[in-house]
């Protein structure tokens, strides 16, 4: 199929003569063609052939056969039962009967394993046992084509080359090869609606928050629970409280109480706009460069979008402040404007300035200042 | 066109000595005469393969992808790769009414409300795991035993893009069920892109069809993992197996077993039988495997939602070494003119397993072009008679064990109750000093086994027998092993037919003057030294002779003691055992 050369007589061999051009001596160092020093053990050749017990032995060989069909019999019987167990147990609510796992899914799993496993045992054991098991031998031939193959097939090549006079009539080659890289350009560009370019974003805004600089955060909006969505009042925070917060915006119904943010939009928003609200004693905090108003009593709220690659982080550690990226151990310090304290982080942590309204909940004074999440290229 | 008539007339003369042409007989005839068979299949049904049981890890390689590729169109019927939203109200309670994407609640469906759906998602995973883990030791069994030499560098080369290619398979395959783990995934993915240079925000706009997590990349992934990465993998399979065919197999060195043959069972019954009987037994390991391990239980996760994360979450585990990376590089990020390069993170997952996967796949070039070596090579070689690639190999496996633990660094700190900043400080240091010091022991390790090899050679294997002198003195008795083994040990090149130095490889010009070195050439002929500095040569024929002078004169001081330990203290009769049984 592809070595028209393999066959095990050589008689009409065409490579024979050159065979050994591109192998490797014998070791053996047959006919002393090696320095006698070269090789010390001449190559004893092929071992006697050793006959099996169930060569030689009529009652060897009736128990291996009886081996070999046995396990083909067993295979069957586990088809069987991998039937029954199909028909017979239920999945759905019980699907943690044996071993945390359904019996259904154990019973198929078993069933059906055993029964492929028979039949490979059964067919190794055969082929052990009882198929001959006279090894052969093969000669090899080297990889390369023969010295006269080449030539030919040179020759075919020039000779369809010149037919063709690619050689002779440069206009066309270039020309062809000019259009043929053009295509290229198709290929390419017809990829380009895949998805809207980093600019775009920020033009058409179908919601607030779109774009990579920005989140759904805007000056007033309240900060709330996350899943629950209760506002959450300074005062109701003990020191050392962490509350997983989310903006207002994600709770926001119409008049029909259709959710104003959902599915697709609510993801985008939510991987941005997450934050973390902690409080602690006001003189631990080191307020940052003009943040010295950002917290309320202690209150402090950051981005809870790692800026490493944008797990949300979660860990915290309320006698140092210290919050841990479960991803990648990324650690911040929130008590100094979530400093980069240890692992692969570059950035802090973006701070969500925070005040409270009228009715004493905490709100954003504006959007965060700069963008949250990983780093990327454009974002300066 | 001719007719063969000779063709003809055989099978029609066959056909008519039988009373009816078998049914056999006559699907074969009109098959050929159509295809051609015959021709096809004289030389390749009793194909030889040599037999070793290092020669079956690519085997279940082979196995798993088919296993992988019948449970996996069984999954396809039932899972919906959409992130459109819906409530799920299938059979698993914790989760009912929770909004979530069709994967997820499809994923869920196939495991709770389809019979069998759980054990195929299971054993599609499992099937996966052995998929890439095999490839990787086969890979190693490769490298080590220098199968990868020549003729076989281009089949090394599409061995390397198989690995890579499952890889990326796996990656994609566990993202789509689109829950909170794999989506974590997905989210590191997506910064993992933001981070290169100039295109990386656009590539992340693209892939996610806009702002992450969009709804797009699930679909997306879907047809690279069902289509894409699958056609290509197929394809190079088929050109791996072909050369395979074509190199005919590598074998190792024995009695009988040169360069220039292969011994071993015809394709036609053994070969085929033990190999076809071994794809059942993967199949088989995989469904006990799906049945019984629970694997990537997505139902306990829960729905992908970017502002939750699970602690100690962790990639596949073919996907930890450049996690490990990243979690050990500090913190290093730059600004230019308004533009930003996170060091952080494009260096250790995009740069650095770009870099490795090179290494790899210019490694048998590499060994080439220092040793100069330009022969053909089917007999394989022990490890440590290639003590600086046995080194290298290891060398690279310490890296990558190292990065791999450090991607474990969190759940290392919790279990061994240490400290993650000490163990991430401790990594840093060690996936630079860890390689080299592993290189160093392999060599000369790899040495040292050489030695014993040439001490087993030449004076024989310890026999366990204590003799005392009448001066009092004791000395172990040796005595010669057999010629076959002998001749095994031996059936290794010199090292100095094993390269061509530099500035002799490339011969004098018509006039005499040798051809110019190039620039190249001191470093090469630098490594080549280092290359194979120190190796133990086997020993030449005198060497071999004088020593066995010496072992028969011990032989014979032996002669009438057996071995067993008892001889000479009277537990039993011992004029009758051999010296030796089988050794």
């Amino acid at each position: 199929m592809t070595d028209a050369r393999d066959h095990e007589s050589h008689e009409n061999d065409p490579h024979e003569g050159e065979s050994s051009q591109n192998l490797p001596d014998n070791p053996a160092g047959s006919a002393g063609a090696v320095p006698e020093s070269a090789e010390p053990i001449a190559d004893p050749g092929l071992p006697a052939h050793a006959w099996r017990p169930a060569d030689v032995d009529p009652a060897h060989e009736k128990r291996a056969e009886r081996q070999v069909a046995g396990m083909f019999g067993l295979s069957a019987v586990c088809v069987i039962l991998f039937l029954v167990a199909y028909f017979t147990l239920d999945i759905g609510d019980d699907h943690d009967t044996v071993g945390g796992l359904g019996a259904s899914t154990v019973a198929l799993g078993t069933t059906f394993g055993l029964a492929l496993l028979l039949i490979g045992i059964g067919i190794i054991q055969w082929a052990r046992k009882l198929m001959g098991d006279h090894e052969i031998s093969e000669l090899r031939h080297p990889a390369r084509s023969s010295d006269d193959d080449r030539k030919a097939t040179l020759a075919a090549l020039n000779a369809g080359l010149e037919e063709s006079g690619i050689g002779r009539r440069p206009l066309v080659r270039n020309s062809l090869l000019g259009a043929v890289g053009l295509l290229g350009l198709p290929a390419v560009v017809l990829l380009r609606d895949l998805g809207p370019l980093p600019g775009d974003v920020e033009d058409d805004q179908e919601y607030p928050g779109a774009g990579l600089e920005r989140t759904v955060w805007t000056k007033g909006m309240r900060v709330v629970r996350d899943v629950v969505g209760t506002p959450i009042r300074a005062a109701d925070l003990e020191i050392g409280d962490l509350v997983n917060a989310v903006p207002e915006a994600f709770f926001e119904v119409d008049e029909e109480g259709e959710h104003l943010i959902e599915g697709i939009e609510l993801q985008i928003a939510k991987s941005k706009a997450a934050v973390i609200v902690v409080r602690m004693e006001p003189d631990e905090i080191i307020p940052g460069d003009g943040r010295d108003n950002w917290s309320v009593d202690g209150v402090l709220c950051y981005s809870k979008i790692c800026t490493h690659v944008g797990c949300p982080i979660s860990l915290y550690e309320r006698t140092t402040h210290h919050v841990l990226c479960p991803c990648h151990q990324s650690t911040f310090d929130l008590a100094d404007s979530a400093r980069v304290v240890f692992g692969p982080a570059a950035r802090p942590l973006p701070q969500l300035p925070l005040a409270v309204d009228d009715e004493g909940y905490l709100v954003a004074t504006s959007d965060f200042l700069e963008p949250v999440g990983p780093s990327y290229w454009e974002r300066g | 066109m001719s007719i063969d008539t000779s063709k003809v007339a055989t099978s029609n003369s066959s056909a008519a000595v039988a009373k009816k042409p078998g049914r056999a007989g006559v699907v074969a005839n009109w098959a050929d005469e159509r295809l051609g068979l015959a021709t096809a299949m004289k030389k390749n049904l009793r194909k030889v393969f040599p037999d070793h049981w290092s020669f079956m890890l690519g085997e279940i390689a082979l196995w798993s992808f088919v296993v992988l590729l019948l449970s996996g169109v069984f999954l396809t019927l039932w899972f919906n790769p959409s992130m459109g939203e819906i409530h799920y109200e299938g059979s698993y309670d914790q989760l009912r009414g929770v909004a979530m994407s069709e994967a997820y609640a499809s994923s869920l469906e196939l495991s709770f409300d389809v019979r069998g759906g759980l054990l195929m998602r299971q054993m599609h995973h499992w099937a996966a795991m052995l998929f890439i883990a095999s490839m990787m030791i086969h890979l190693l069994r490769v490298f080590f035993t220098g199968a990868h030499r020549k003729p076989r560098e281009m089949n090394w080369v599409i061995g390397c893009l198989l690995l890579i290619l499952g890889t990326l398979e796996g990656f994609t395959g566990y993202s789509l069920p689109d829950d909170l783990l794999s989506g974590t995934g997905v989210r590191a993915a997506d910064g993992f892109m933001k981070s290169i240079p100039v295109i990386g925000t656009y590539m992340s706009f693209f892939l996610f069809g806009g702002e992450f997590p969009g709804d797009a990349i699930i679909p997306r992934l879907y047809t690279i993992h069902i289509l894409l990465i699958p056609g290509l993998l197929l394809a190079l399979i088929a050109a791996h197996m072909l050369l395979l065919v074509y190199h005919k197999h590598t074998q190792w060195p024995g009695p009988g077993r040169t360069e220039q043959n292969v011994v071993g069972f015809p394709m036609l019954p053994v070969y085929a039988a033990k190999a076809g009987g071994f794809f059942f037994i993967v199949f088989g390991v995989s469904a006990l495997m799906g049945g019984l391990l629970t694997i990537n239980p997505v139902w306990k996760f829960g729905p992908y939602d970017p502002t939750k994360v699970t602690a100690g979450s962790q990639p596949d585990w073919y996907m930890g070494w450049p996690d490990g990376a990243l979690r050990i590089m500090p913190g290093w990020e730059s600004e230019f003119w308004g533009t930003t390069w996170s060091w952080n993170v494009f260096l250790p997952i995009i740069v650095l397993p770009g870099l490795m996967f090179t290494i790899l796949l210019l490694l048998p070039f590499l060994e080439a072009w220092i040793t100069g070596d330009k022969r053909e090579h089917h007999l394989l070689q022990r490890p440590r008679n290639a003590p600086t690639r046995t080194a290298l190999m290891v060398a690279l496996m310490t890296f990558y064990g190292l990065m791999w633990a450090a991607g474990g660094n969190d759940i290392i700190a919790i279990k061994l109750h240490l400290s993650i900043n000490q163990i991430t400080y401790f990594m840093r240091a060690a996936v630079f000093l860890g390689p080299v010091l592993a290189f160093m022991i392999t060599r000369r390790w790899c040495i040292s086994l050489q030695r014993q090899d040439n001490e087993k050679l030449l004076h024989g294997y310890e026999t366990g027998v204590i003799m005392r002198s009448p001066e009092g003195g004791y000395s172990e008795r040796h005595l010669p092993i057999d010629t076959a083994k002998a001749y095994a040990l031996t059936a290794r090149d010199r090292d100095e037919a094993s390269y061509v130095p530099v500035g002799t490889g490339g011969g004098t010009d018509a006039n005499g003057i040798p051809a110019p070195v190039g620039r190249m050439s001191g470093l090469r002929g630098k490594l080549q030294t280092l290359w194979f500095a120190d190796n133990v040569q086997k020993p030449t024929a005198a060497e071999l002779e004088e020593a066995h002078h010496h072992a028969e004169h011990e032989a014979h001081e032996l002669e009438g003691v057996s071995t067993d330990g008892h001889q000479l203290d009277g537990h039993h009769a011992v004029a009758d055992e051999p010296l030796r049984r089988d050794h």
